[in-house]
């Protein structure tokens, strides 16, 4: 039980796949614009995530070797089919703004790298925590992102204002440099919390 | 001049990593010397102008609504595939730069040495697909799609070369621990993004 617990906390923090591997990050930059879009994102890499790990760890002993890429993508590649059928059917509005990311689930270094390093080798429920872990992780990164951005740039939480109407909102934080910045001070504020350090 | 236009959008303005920040991963996992990111740079650009149109054909031809009515056969031409495009794309994609592969380590070996391991890396880097995906979601004819594909492959290639060279700099200069290495570079990418903000201002 105590090894479960840590293969769901240990991506939330201390391993986590945005700030700490420096994985899917193109995705955590730019759907964060708006709160709604990112927390839709968070849900659909999650649940692809989760399947993607449970289903690759029951064909773990029937993958071949040589071919396991392959077939991984052919796993994902039709989850996220199924996430962007799915989207567009109940969350029209959404799936337009998210455009190619949802799609771009497919190339996702989270998807692709949990299931080499850790489906391939673990038993289903383990797979499952582990994406779940992971997923959360990720989401993490991407409501806090997202927080921020929509907090400075048109002082709104979630699409309802919050800040008083005097405050202007800084267009910076909702262009493609603001993200950069701010994930940057995000990566810089989790490892000095932390003190994981690069040794360049 | 149209076709000047969508090329110059694709380099400067929209460009895939600083404006949509696709390719990030590769983007900045490799940009830690300037001879890796301009080989990995040069293998975006021409895996990137071959499979945008690529993608083109079996879009138009096979996959969206009603596309196969060149067959003739009104069962098929009723046929809307269009979901299937990302399976599609993705097969296409890995397909083609195993072939770019096989063709460069024939035909040209020392260019195929210079890549090395980066080019099957292009496989997952998502400015590829993401590439063939706006060519879906603009709908670009052919000749601009080999041309959108051209440019938002050299804008990666400036981009990340760019980026290398201010790398090399940073080794000499007092950064906080926390901060070196990912960090410092993602807040380096956001003073590019801004630097490549001013370009918005060009309408062609």
């Amino acid at each position: 039980m105590a090894k479960a617990k840590q293969i769901i906390l240990d991506p939330l923090s201390d391993n986590n796949p945005i700030t700490i591997q420096v994985l899917g990050i193109c995705s955590a930059l730019a759907v964060t614009v708006k709160l709604e879009t990112a927390a839709v994102m968070c849900l659909a890499l999650t649940s692809v995530l989760v399947l993607s790990n449970v289903i690759i760890s029951l064909l773990r002993k029937a993958i071949p070797a040589k071919i396991r890429m392959i077939v991984e993508m052919c796993v994902i590649a039709t989850l996220v089919i199924i996430a962007d059928q799915l989207l567009k059917a109940y969350l029209f509005d959404v799936s337009r703004q998210l455009s190619v990311f949802v799609g771009l689930i497919i190339t996702n270094c989270i998807v692709m790298g949990r299931a080499e390093a850790f489906a391939l080798q673990n038993p289903p429920l383990p797979s499952l925590l582990d994406g779940l872990g992971n997923g959360l992780g990720y989401s993490v990164i991407l409501i806090s992102v997202a927080t921020i951005r929509e907090l400075i740039g048109s002082g709104a939480l979630y699409g309802v204002r919050v800040l008083p109407e005097s405050y202007m909102g800084n267009g910076l934080a909702m262009l493609a440099p603001g993200a950069f910045i701010i994930i940057g001070l995000l990566i810089w504020a989790q490892r000095t919390a932390i003190k994981k350090f690069e040794t360049d | 001049m149209e076709l000047l236009n969508i090329a110059i959008k694709a380099i400067f303005i929209e460009n895939m990593v600083l404006a949509f920040f696709l390719g990030m991963c590769s983007f900045l996992a490799l940009s830690k010397k300037v001879e890796t990111a301009t080989g990995l740079g040069l293998a975006v650009v021409f895996v990137l102008t071959l499979t945008t149109p690529l993608n083109w054909l079996i879009h138009h031809y096979l996959l969206r609504d009603g596309a196969m009515a060149w067959t003739g056969v009104p069962a098929l031409a009723a046929l809307d595939l269009s979901f299937l495009n990302f399976i599609c794309f993705i097969a296409v994609i890995a397909c083609s730069v195993q072939l770019v592969e096989m063709v460069l380590d024939r035909f040209f070996p020392p260019l195929y040495t210079a890549l090395g391991i980066f080019l099957p890396l292009i496989t997952v880097n998502c400015s590829i697909l993401g590439g063939s995906l706006f060519m879906v979601e603009r709908g670009y004819t052919l000749p601009q799609s080999v041309v959108f594909g051209f440019g938002a492959g050299f804008g990666f290639f400036l981009a990340i070369a760019t980026l290398s060279a201010i790398r090399k700099k940073l080794r000499y200069s007092n950064i906080p621990p926390g901060l070196k290495g990912l960090g410092i570079t993602f807040i380096l990418t956001g003073l590019m993004a801004i630097g490549f903000l001013c370009f918005s201002g060009i309408s062609l």
